[in-house]
């Protein structure tokens, strides 16, 4: 199993890793900035055909086509606004953090870029609060490119004028969803907004929004700086590119790799990351962050393409695989990621703000050798009301997908191992009954 | 569309989401569960399916906010797209077919209860709600049984109180977002949010700042649960034992509508119905808290006739042959110029009509007026071209030229807010200080009290470039009563000249159109006629009316202090505490001879009174009145007045008749359909029209048959927490409109736009020109009469200054300072008020003690004040 | 603290760089945290007055997010990831040996978060939301103790340069 990276957004930071991020270097070994000199060299509308025909698709989660959400535009509705999501929160995703830190050039060059294309004047990059560092670095590189008039009035003598804006979150994982990212930048508790309108149409201030991902943005420098062409030259099927994927839990080594679509989960986890750490086996792996439903060892040489995800019943989502070697209780993983949801639910729909917090105190029990044998059928009962069809990609009672995604972890638990567990709650209920008694 | 031009109401964060203007013409058709309907296009589906029957369960939408989509309780089939959608926030599309009953629908909808149970606490028995509780109804039709809820629930501390008015419930509330929705969206100030998030959201206030909203009370009508409940009403009855009368609230001009609860022959509860033309459904505090002051122990409720110095209890025939006999002997000895009537504005239009052909028609004195020296000329109020409430809506541009809203007509208030917010009618803004408007509005122009030509060119250089075929509608009222009206007309007169013009009244005493309307004004008989346009007409049905037109209330008590007037009828006023020259009034009440009072407490009026004679109260008595767009209202009878208080018409016509004068008028409706007959413009609004329209009849009806809408609606008492519909109250007698009823036969009066005398000169440096104005909670009897209001009451004036100003006169915030107008000198406390400009000084005048009434001069044009520090 | 002359032009260039100033409410807050150690009642106030909405207001968006502390927590907010990668290496382990560690410590609140995007590092923390991991509970500890001892400079409480509050967006 060759495994190779294919590193195009991550060249520059993997080969000078110490301070590649500053200016200077960036500009003098990156090109940095040569892509938006291209870019200002063509009309906006070809923009958006080249990141067409590059097929790429979003990288923060939910894989919609890039250029095709760009052309969703109402016509002649000004201002519009850019809005780049940098809140990097979905469990085991960390590959924004290392973009951001390391090549935060790439990323504002891919804004400008974008922002050129979708004719917006102002642009937030909206950062997840905790990422302190990162806000230092993505702030300097900002005025970099202030200072060198790659923003602000009348770029490089294009006549385009931009302001873009980091935006600092504050601790909360639902400022990611597009619609509670808004919220946020416009000052409020970060509720998702029901949709229609969408932000396309009506997103910021009521004005058409384009809310795309740091990876995306990044990946749309390269494409401008190569063609997109030669960006669809790599991938397979609708997958087209590379991607970075955040591998870990019990591996050897932990880490971003970015690899072209299509390389199999087994040249990723055991190829790159060096597979399971110490000498044991592989339990089962979660392979699109914390939202998605869970795989096993026998899925290992699945290609990572985000439609084969989908007939496997699971998603690419963040790109973010979680491994578990047998040592690990799938109970346990189940109930922390239902703690998590439960923690950042926020709380404006019912079944999420309710069923999430049940399903967290349920699995609490479980896990915890305090179940019921009917536990799981009745998390399985009522997640039916938040997840309808427990299958993947599953139907909506909410607002947004957080709802249904709380309920990922628990189907996967009764789709590999449902007898198995079970029998263990019956086993535990029936051990508690022996010491009520034997305690009366 | 530039960013700055999309008003955040109107940004699509979900609660912003922009609902299809109502009245939308072109229609679409969808099927709702097999159905076929007609409806506006782009409706929402859930009040598309409720206007036609189809009633889909929700929690968190309602219809006079904007969706939200939280609950998740209304989700619904609709063909073609993927899983359930909200009603509530689907607009319908033509052709669109939705299945709300499916198993699935029904499955999710109790999946939906079932979370919101699970940490509900479910202490039905001991909640307000229970009975009448969507919760709990929703529960027993669509609900799960037994709970397979076993882990611990959500805990909070128990009810506690986030006002004087409201107490919280967090372990109730499901976290629909209603009331604070309606804070922030409907009332404007947000003082109640959600904090945390996830299954800890709550709501919240601020700390050390309590949900004061003068609307709080909504909050708590439409909060689906027993989570907000009003102190007045908690534990006070079972909504299986209450007896719910439609009425109209008469704590100010606006009217709103409202469904009056009483269990025991006591009022425990009013609720807004939703009127569209009136209230949309809201109340302010002080209208739906106020009933209390029915069953104040310190009423009135027996005749007393005066032996000696103290007014002893009598019987009715006595006290009225003692007043008859009073009344008599003045108009033999003097002439009847030589009694004046003051007031009539606190009760029905038929109490107003009987006491004005008791004066004009029957002791033929023309001295007769409802308002208290805080008004506006009858001239202009009753010939001005009339705006309804609902312009608002549809206004080209609103010119504020009066009082402050929020304060005197609050629900007025939130009318025009939404017409700025939200509608976005341009709104100007003409006054001497900020006020609740203000922040809303597109132009602020300022001036000195008294001096309004400059500001009114530059209202009329703002209205210039507005386009647009709506009227332009001018709110205009008595912005101060420490300066005459005459700067308030002269702005009227020159604004009238303008294209597409009309007028709101912004008066405010509860019935003071109506009394107005029916002939308790100098110069004017019932029905918007001149003394002279309508002495033909009027005299067939009387007998006969005065001369020469009289005195208005000033002149009658200037008159009274002079000795020319003998005899003073008081009904329902307390002349110390409403007019605004307290000076003048206690001379007046000296000077008089003879004092009848005809009322409901004991004031310094009646202390001095020969006779008083009490009268039922708002709740106690059926009829009508009139509110400030001239649209008579229905007031409903809830209780009977304990004690032997009378309806105003009825110790009107025993007057009468001991005055030689037999009425005939036995009910209620018999006086309604004389006044059809004899009041011009009330033709055609005889009894039958008044039980049968919805939303009552505008004035005068023929010119506004538009108005009109008669049942099916019902109202939906009780059920509080769902918009309780208008309803008419029979229909027995045929449906529809009428054909066009006849014209009035005598010319209505018609403003001649007559700008009076110049406007005052500028303050001096030196002294501070006064704004004098209510504010909502004052020293009026519905405040303090009533338990849960009192304490809001406000205790003694303060006068409110500019920074600057009090820097000049050198003394730190809440110092006494004396306060010295040509009248009199006050100590009163000075407070920072950064609402008032510099050389102004504002005083509320319903306040305790001492106050504005000593300063002011009514004779003056307007009243300056120096202001000295104390040593 | 009430904002001063200084603070408040700060504050009024801030909210000049967004089309809506509500926009505003965030950054602000974090500038009152960075200053204050927590976001004092007056900041809120300030805040909602700087901006025209209501206290009431400020205090629902700040109530929502995990980074404002409306009570004083010392000087070092430890936070350790407990979320899953975390989970199977060490994380709960660290968080309670450092609870236990530092419970009367009034200069140091550590606190279980969520994954901060640093899963390659677990088990990780963060002190003022500088990453450090994989860390054992004694060298976490170790790092704590400089921070203590100024051997290693802490970012403020909101996670911003100590000396160019300025700098951070
Ligand atoms: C609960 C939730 C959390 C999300 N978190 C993130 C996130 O942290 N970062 C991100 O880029 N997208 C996140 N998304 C996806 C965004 O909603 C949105 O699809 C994405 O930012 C669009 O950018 P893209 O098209 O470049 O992927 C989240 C979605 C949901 C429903
Ligand atoms: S699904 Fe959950 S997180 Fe998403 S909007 Fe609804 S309550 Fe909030
Ligand atoms: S009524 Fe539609 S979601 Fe609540």
């Amino acid at each position: 199993m060759a495994a190779q990276e294919t590193r195009v957004i991550t060249k520059f930071l993997r080969d000078r890793p110490d301070d590649s991020w500053e200016y200077s270097v960036a500009r003098e070994h990156n090109h940095a900035y040569a892509a938006l000199e291209k870019a200002l060299g063509m009309e906006p509308a070809a923009l958006v055909e080249e990141v067409q025909k590059s097929g790429l698709r979003g990288r923060g989660g939910a894989g919609f086509g890039t250029g095709q959400k760009w052309s969703f535009l109402p016509k002649d509705i000004f201002p519009r606004y850019l809005a780049v999501n940098a809140d990097e929160g979905e469990p085991a995703t960390f590959k924004d953090h290392m973009l951001i830190e390391r090549d935060p050039h790439q990323i504002v060059e891919g804004s400008i870029i974008t922002a050129y294309a979708i004719q917006a004047h102002h642009a937030f990059i909206y950062l997840r609060g905790e990422f302190a560092l990162g806000a230092e670095r993505l702030q300097a590189a900002v005025e970099d490119a202030y200072a060198n008039g790659f923003l602000g009035k009348n770029i490089l003598g294009s006549g385009f004028d931009l302001e873009l804006i980091v935006h600092r979150g504050a601790g909360c994982y639902i400022a990611g969803d597009e619609t509670g990212l808004l919220s946020s930048l416009e000052g409020e508790r970060a509720m998702p907004r029901i949709k229609p309108p969408f932000p396309a149409v009506q997103g910021l201030y009521a004005a058409p929004t384009i809310v795309n991902n740091v990876e995306t943005m990044s990946a749309v420098t390269q494409i401008v700086n190569n063609s997109g062409e030669w960006y669809a030259g790599m991938g397979v099927n609708k997958s087209l590119g590379t991607r970075i994927f955040s591998v870990s839990g019990n591996v050897e080594r932990p880490g971003n790799y970015e690899v072209e679509l299509g390389t199999t989960f087994r040249e990723l986890i055991e190829g790159l990351a060096g597979g399971v750490k110490g000498a044991k086996l592989m339990k089962f792996f979660i392979p699109g962050g914390a939202s998605s439903p869970w795989l096993l060892p026998e899925h290992l040489d699945e290609p990572l393409d985000m439609d084969r995800a989908t007939e496997l019943g699971t998603m690419l989502g963040s790109g973010a695989i979680m491994v578990f070697d047998e040592t690990v209780d799938p109970v346990l993983v189940a109930w922390r990621i239902a703690k998590f949801f439960a923690h950042e639910s926020c709380g404006k729909c019912t079944p999420c703000r309710e069923g999430s917090g049940w399903l967290e105190k349920v699995l609490y029990r479980m896990a915890n050798g305090l179940g019921r044998t009917e536990d799981l059928d009745l998390l399985l009962g009522f997640g039916n009301n938040l997840a309808p069809g427990l299958s993947w990609p599953p139907g909506q009672t909410t607002i947004c997908q957080l709802g249904p995604s709380t309920m990922s972890p628990t189907v996967s638990l009764n789709k590999y191992w449902g007898d198995e567990i079970r029998a263990r709650l019956a086993s535990d209920a029936a051990r508690r009954k022996t010491l009520e008694v034997a305690s009366a | 569309m530039s960013v700055s031009s999309v008003p955040m109401s109107q940004w699509p964060s979900d609660h912003r989401y922009t609902i299809p203007v109502a009245g939308d013409q072109d229609v679409v058709s969808i099927t709702i569960d097999d159905k076929v309907v007609q409806v506006p296009r782009g409706e929402l589906l859930i009040k598309a399916a409720q206007d036609h029957g189809t009633y889909i369960p929700r929690f968190c939408w309602h219809e006079r906010m904007k969706p939200v989509g939280m609950c998740r309780m209304c989700l619904v089939e609709v063909e073609g797209m993927r899983g359930l959608q909200i009603s509530c926030a689907t607009p319908v599309v033509d052709g669109m077919v939705v299945r709300t009953t499916t198993d699935n629908v029904k499955s999710t909808q109790d999946g939906i209860l079932e979370f919101l149970l699970i940490n509900h606490p479910l202490d039905c028995p001991v909640c307000d709600r229970g009975g009448e509780c969507p919760l709990q109804d929703q529960t027993l039709a669509f609900g799960p049984g037994e709970s397979r809820y076993v882990e611990e629930k959500r805990h909070f501390e128990k009810p506690i109180p986030i006002s004087d008015l409201v107490m919280l419930d967090r372990e109730r509330c499901i976290q629909c977002g209603r009331c604070t929705r309606f804070a922030a969206e409907i009332a404007g100030d947000a003082l109640i949010d959600f904090g945390g998030r996830g299954g800890t959201t709550e709501v919240i206030t601020y700390p050390d700042a309590p949900f004061t909203s003068y609307f709080s009370g909504n909050t708590v009508q439409i909060c689906p649960v027993g989570a907000l409940t009003a102190s007045a009403y908690r534990f006070r009855a079972r909504p299986w034992d209450l007896e719910s009368v439609e009425t109209s609230c008469q704590a100010c001009a606006v009217g709103c509508r409202g469904a009056l609860e009483s269990t025991s022959n006591r009022l425990v509860r009013l609720l807004g119905v939703d009127s569209e033309p009136v209230n949309h459904g809201w109340l302010c505090d002080k209208g739906r808290y106020g009933y209390e002051w029915v069953h104040s122990d310190t009423r009135m409720r027996v005749p007393g006739v005066r032996r000696g110095t103290e007014l002893a209890v009598t019987s009715w025939p006595e006290a009225l042959d003692a007043a008859a006999a009073a009344l008599r002997r003045v108009r033999d000895e003097h002439g009847a110029g030589a009694i004046g009537v003051i007031g009539g504005a606190r009760g029905t239009n038929e109490d107003a009509y009987a006491w004005a052909r008791f004066a004009k028609g029957v002791l033929r004195t023309d001295n007769v007026d409802a308002q208290l020296g805080d008004g506006l000329p009858a001239a202009l109020v009753l010939g001005m071209p009339r705006a309804t409430i609902g312009d608002l809506d549809r206004a080209r541009a609103i010119v504020l030229l009066g009082p402050d809203l929020k304060e005197e007509l609050p629900v007025l208030y939130l009318r025009a807010r939404r017409a700025a917010e939200e509608l976005g009618v341009p709104l100007i803004d003409v006054a001497a200080r900020d006020h609740g408007l203000s922040r809303h509005a597109t132009t602020v122009i300022r001036h000195s009290p008294g001096v309004i030509d400059d500001a009114i060119d530059s209202a009329i250089a703002a209205l210039e470039p507005i386009a647009g075929d709506g009227p332009v509608v001018v709110i205009i009222g008595r912005p101060s009563v420490a300066e005459a009206p005459d700067a308030t007309v002269r702005a009227a007169s020159r604004l009238a000249g303008l294209p597409g013009v009309r007028f709101l009244s912004a008066l405010r005493r509860g019935n003071v159109h109506g009394a107005l309307d029916l002939g308790l004004a100098p110069g004017f008989l019932p029905g918007r006629v001149t003394l002279d346009a309508g002495r033909d007409h009027v005299v067939a049905a009387w007998g006969g009316v005065p001369d020469e037109p009289g005195l208005d209330t000033t002149g009658i008590l200037q008159a009274a202090a002079a000795g020319r007037i003998k005899a003073l009828v008081l009904v329902g006023c307390d002349l110390l505490a409403d007019f605004p020259d307290r000076t003048l009034a206690r001379d007046a009440i000296a000077g008089a001879e003879r004092v009848v009072c005809v009322g409901t407490f004991p004031d310094d009026a009646a202390e001095r009174a020969d006779v008083f004679l009490p009268t039922t109260v708002w709740g106690e008595q059926a009829g009508t009145t009139t509110n400030l767009e001239g649209r008579v209202l229905r007031l409903g009878r809830k209780v009977t007045a304990e004690g032997q208080a009378l309806e105003g018409w009825r110790i009107a016509a025993e007057l009468a008749a001991r005055l030689g004068s037999e009425w005939d008028l036995e009910t209620v409706e018999q006086v309604q359909d004389e006044i059809a007959r004899v009041a011009p413009a009330f033709v055609g609004v005889d009894a039958s029209l008044v039980r049968r329209a919805r939303d009552g009849v505008v004035l005068p009806v023929a010119d506004n048959l538009a108005e009109l809408t008669f049942g099916p609606d019902r109202p939906a008492a009780g059920v509080s927490w769902e918009p309780i519909r208008a309803g008419a109250e029979g229909g027995d007698d045929g449906e529809g409109a009428p054909v066009a009823p006849p014209q009035p036969g005598v010319a209505l009066h018609v403003w001649a736009g007559d700008a009076p005398s110049p406007p005052a000169a500028p303050t001096d440096s030196y002294a501070l020109r006064l704004v004098v104005a209510r504010t909502l909670y004052g020293n009026d009897r519905v405040v303090t009469a009533s338990p849960s209001l009192a304490n809001l009451s406000g205790g003694e004036a303060l006068l409110l200054v500019n920074r600057r100003d009090r820097e000049r006169i050198g003394v730190e915030d809440g110092t006494r300072v004396r306060v010295i107008s040509p009248r009199a000198s006050l100590d009163l406390p000075l407070h920072t008020d950064a609402s008032t400009p510099e050389g102004v000084g504002f005083l509320a005048v319903n306040r305790a003690g001492p106050g504005a009434p000593e300063l002011i001069d009514i004779a003056a044009h307007v009243t300056d004040v120096r202001v000295e520090t104390i040593s | 603290m009430a904002f001063t002359d200084a603070e408040r032009r700060r504050a009024e260039q801030l909210v000049a760089r967004y089309p809506h100033s509500k926009s505003a409410v965030l950054p602000l807050l974090h500038m009152a945290q960075d200053r204050d150690g927590y976001v004092t009642g007056e900041a809120m106030e300030d805040i909602a007055e700087l901006l025209g909405l209501t206290p009431a207001l400020v205090l629902g968006t700040c109530s929502f997010y995990t980074m404002f502390k409306r009570a004083p927590i010392g000087n070092l907010v430890v936070s350790v990831c407990t979320n899953v990668s975390c989970l199977v290496n060490g994380g709960p382990a660290l968080v309670d040996s450092l609870r236990a560690r530092y419970a009367d410590d009034d200069d140091v609140h550590v606190e279980e978060v969520e994954c901060v995007a640093a899963c390659d590092l677990a088990p990780v923390m963060q002190v003022n939301y500088e990453f450090h991991g994989p860390v054992t509970s004694e060298a976490a500890a170790d790092v704590i103790e400089q921070y203590k001892s100024g051997a290693l400079t802490a970012r403020t409480i909101s996670g911003s340069p100590v000396d160019a509050g300025s700098k951070a967006p």
